[in-house]
C-alpha cells in the first residue's frame, strides 16, 4: 500500500508544483513507484514542469468520469523508470471531480504506487478539498513572507480539521543573505509561528526558472543547491534522516565555482 | 526637541529594527486573529464569563464591553474595555 501525499499552500505561486515535480522525480530516482497528480484542473502546470505535456490525451477528469481507464490517462516518464503523471483537465471546471471520486481515485492509485504526490492548487476551495480529500499526509509550502505563512497556518488548520495529522513544512525561496541581514524571516522564525515540524528549506535557486524552462526538474541538475536541496527532501520522506543543507556555505562555494568556470 | 545624544544614535546606531522582526511581529498579531476567530464563539463564550465574574463586583455596561488582542512590545496582550457604570457596595448580609 502506497502512501498518498498532498501538497498544498494556500497562498498561490509558493511552489507546490515545483516542489512536488521535484520530489516526485527524486523519490523516483531512489527507485521508487511514483505518481504524481495534477488538481489543478483548468490552470495545468505539473505536465510542463515535468517536460510531459505533449504526451497528454486523457486526464483526471477522462478518468473519474468514465471516459477512460486509469491506465490510459497514466503517462510514463521515459526518462527513468517509476514515475507517471496523472494530469488535471485543462477545459473544464474545478468542480468536475468530487470528493468521492478524488477518494476513489486515490484508493486506486495507492494499491499501485509506492508514493502518489497530489499537486493542490492555490486557495481553500472545492480544488483544495479535492486534493486533500484522498490524502494519508501533507506537505505545506510556504516562503517566508508574512502573507504565505499567514496562509501556511490557515491551511494548517484546515488540514487538522479533516484530520491529516502532523502536516510537514518545506519553506520555499529561502535567501539566506537577506535572512542574515534581517531582511527575511528566519527558519526557526517561520516554525516557532506555525509549530509544525520542518521537512526542508528550498534555497532560491535560478535554476529552478532555467529547469522549469527545460521540462527537467532541479533534481536532475547535480549545479543545483535547490536541486540537492529536494533531494534531501525526498530521502526524508522515505524515513531517512539527512541533515539540513548548509545553504549560506555551500551556496557562496558554488556561487564562486560557478565564476570561476564561467557560468555565473 | 532632539538632543544631540538622540541625533547621534540615529546617525549612528542600526537606524531601523529589521523588516524580519516587524514581519514576525505582524504575523504573530494577525495569526492570534486568524486562529480565534476560526471559532468566533469562543471569545463571545469569553466575554459572557467576563460579564458574569465583573458584574458580582461592579455595574457595568455589557453593551459597551470590548475584548480584543493587542500587540505589547513583543508579546500579544488580551485588552478588555469595560465602562464600569457603579461600583457595588460590599455587603455581606
Ligand atoms: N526555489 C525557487 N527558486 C526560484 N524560483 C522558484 C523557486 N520555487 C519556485 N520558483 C518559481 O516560482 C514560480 C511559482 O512556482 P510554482 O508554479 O511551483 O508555484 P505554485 O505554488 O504551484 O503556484 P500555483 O499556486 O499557481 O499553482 C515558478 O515560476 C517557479 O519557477
Ligand atoms: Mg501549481
Amino acid at each position: 500500500m502506497g502512501e498518498v501525499i498532498v501538497v498544498t499552500s494556500g497562498k498561490g505561486g509558493v511552489g507546490k508544483t515545483t516542489t512536488t515535480a521535484n520530489i516526485g522525480t527524486g523519490l523516483a530516482l531512489l527507485g521508487y513507484h511514483v505518481v504524481l497528480v495534477d488538481t489543478d484542473i483548468g490552470l495545468r502546470n505539473l505536465d510542463v514542469v515535468l517536460g510531459l505535456e505533449n504526451r497528454i490525451v486523457y486526464d483526471i477528469v477522462d478518468v473519474t468520469s468514465g471516459n477512460c481507464r486509469l491506465k490510459q490517462a497514466l503517462i510514463k516518464d521515459k526518462r527513468f523508470e517509476g514515475l507517471y503523471l496523472l494530469p488535471a483537465a485543462q477545459t473544464k471546471e474545478k468542480t468536475a471531480v468530487s470528493v468521492s471520486q478524488m477518494v476513489d481515485l486515490c484508493n486506486d492509485l495507492e494499491k499501485e504506487f509506492d508514493y502518489v504526490l497530489v499537486d493542490c492548487p492555490a486557495g481553500i476551495e472545492q480544488g483544495f478539498k479535492n486534493a486533500i480529500a484522498g490524502a494519508h499526509k501533507a506537505v505545506v509550502v510556504t516562503t517566508p513572507e508574512v502573507a504565505a505563512v499567514r496562509d501556511a497556518d490557515r491551511v494548517i488548520g484546515l488540514l487538522e480539521a479533516a484530520e491529516i495529522k502532523d502536516p510537514l513544512l518545506i519553506i520555499n525561496r529561502f535567501r539566506p543573505e537577506m535572512a542574515k541581514k534581517g531582511n527575511m524571516m528566519d527558519i526557526d522564525d517561520v516554525i516557532e509561528i506555525l509549530a509544525i515540524e520542518l521537512l526542508g528549506v528550498i534555497p532560491e535557486d535560478e535554476l529552478i526558472v532555467i529547469s522549469t524552462n527545460k521540462g527537467e526538474p532541479a533534481v536532475l541538475n547535480q549545479q543545483s543547491i535547490a536541486g540537492q536541496a529536494y533531494r534531501n527532501v525526498s530521502r526524508r520522506i522515505t524515513g531517512e534522516t539527512v541533515p539540513l543543507l548548509k545553504l549560506d556555505v555551500s551556496n557562496g562555494l558554488l556561487m564562486r565555482l560557478r565564476k570561476l568556470i564561467g557560468m555565473g | 526637541m532632539l538632543d544631540f545624544l538622540e541625533i547621534f544614535q540615529r546617525v549612528f546606531k542600526k537606524e531601523s529594527v529589521s523588516s524580519k522582526k516587524v514581519a514576525k511581529e505582524r504575523l504573530r498579531l494577525v495569526l492570534v486573529h486568524d486562529r480565534t476567530s476560526m471559532s468566533p464563539q469562543v471569545l463571545e463564550f469569553l466575554k459572557e464569563d467576563l460579564i458574569k465574574v465583573i458584574s458580582k463586583y461592579m455595574d457595568i455596561d455589557t453593551e459597551g464591553l470590548e475584548v480584543n488582542f493587542s500587540k505589547e512590545d513583543d508579546s500579544i496582550a488580551l485588552v478588555a474595555s469595560i465602562p464600569v457604570i457603579k461600583v457595588k457596595r460590599l455587603s455581606t448580609s
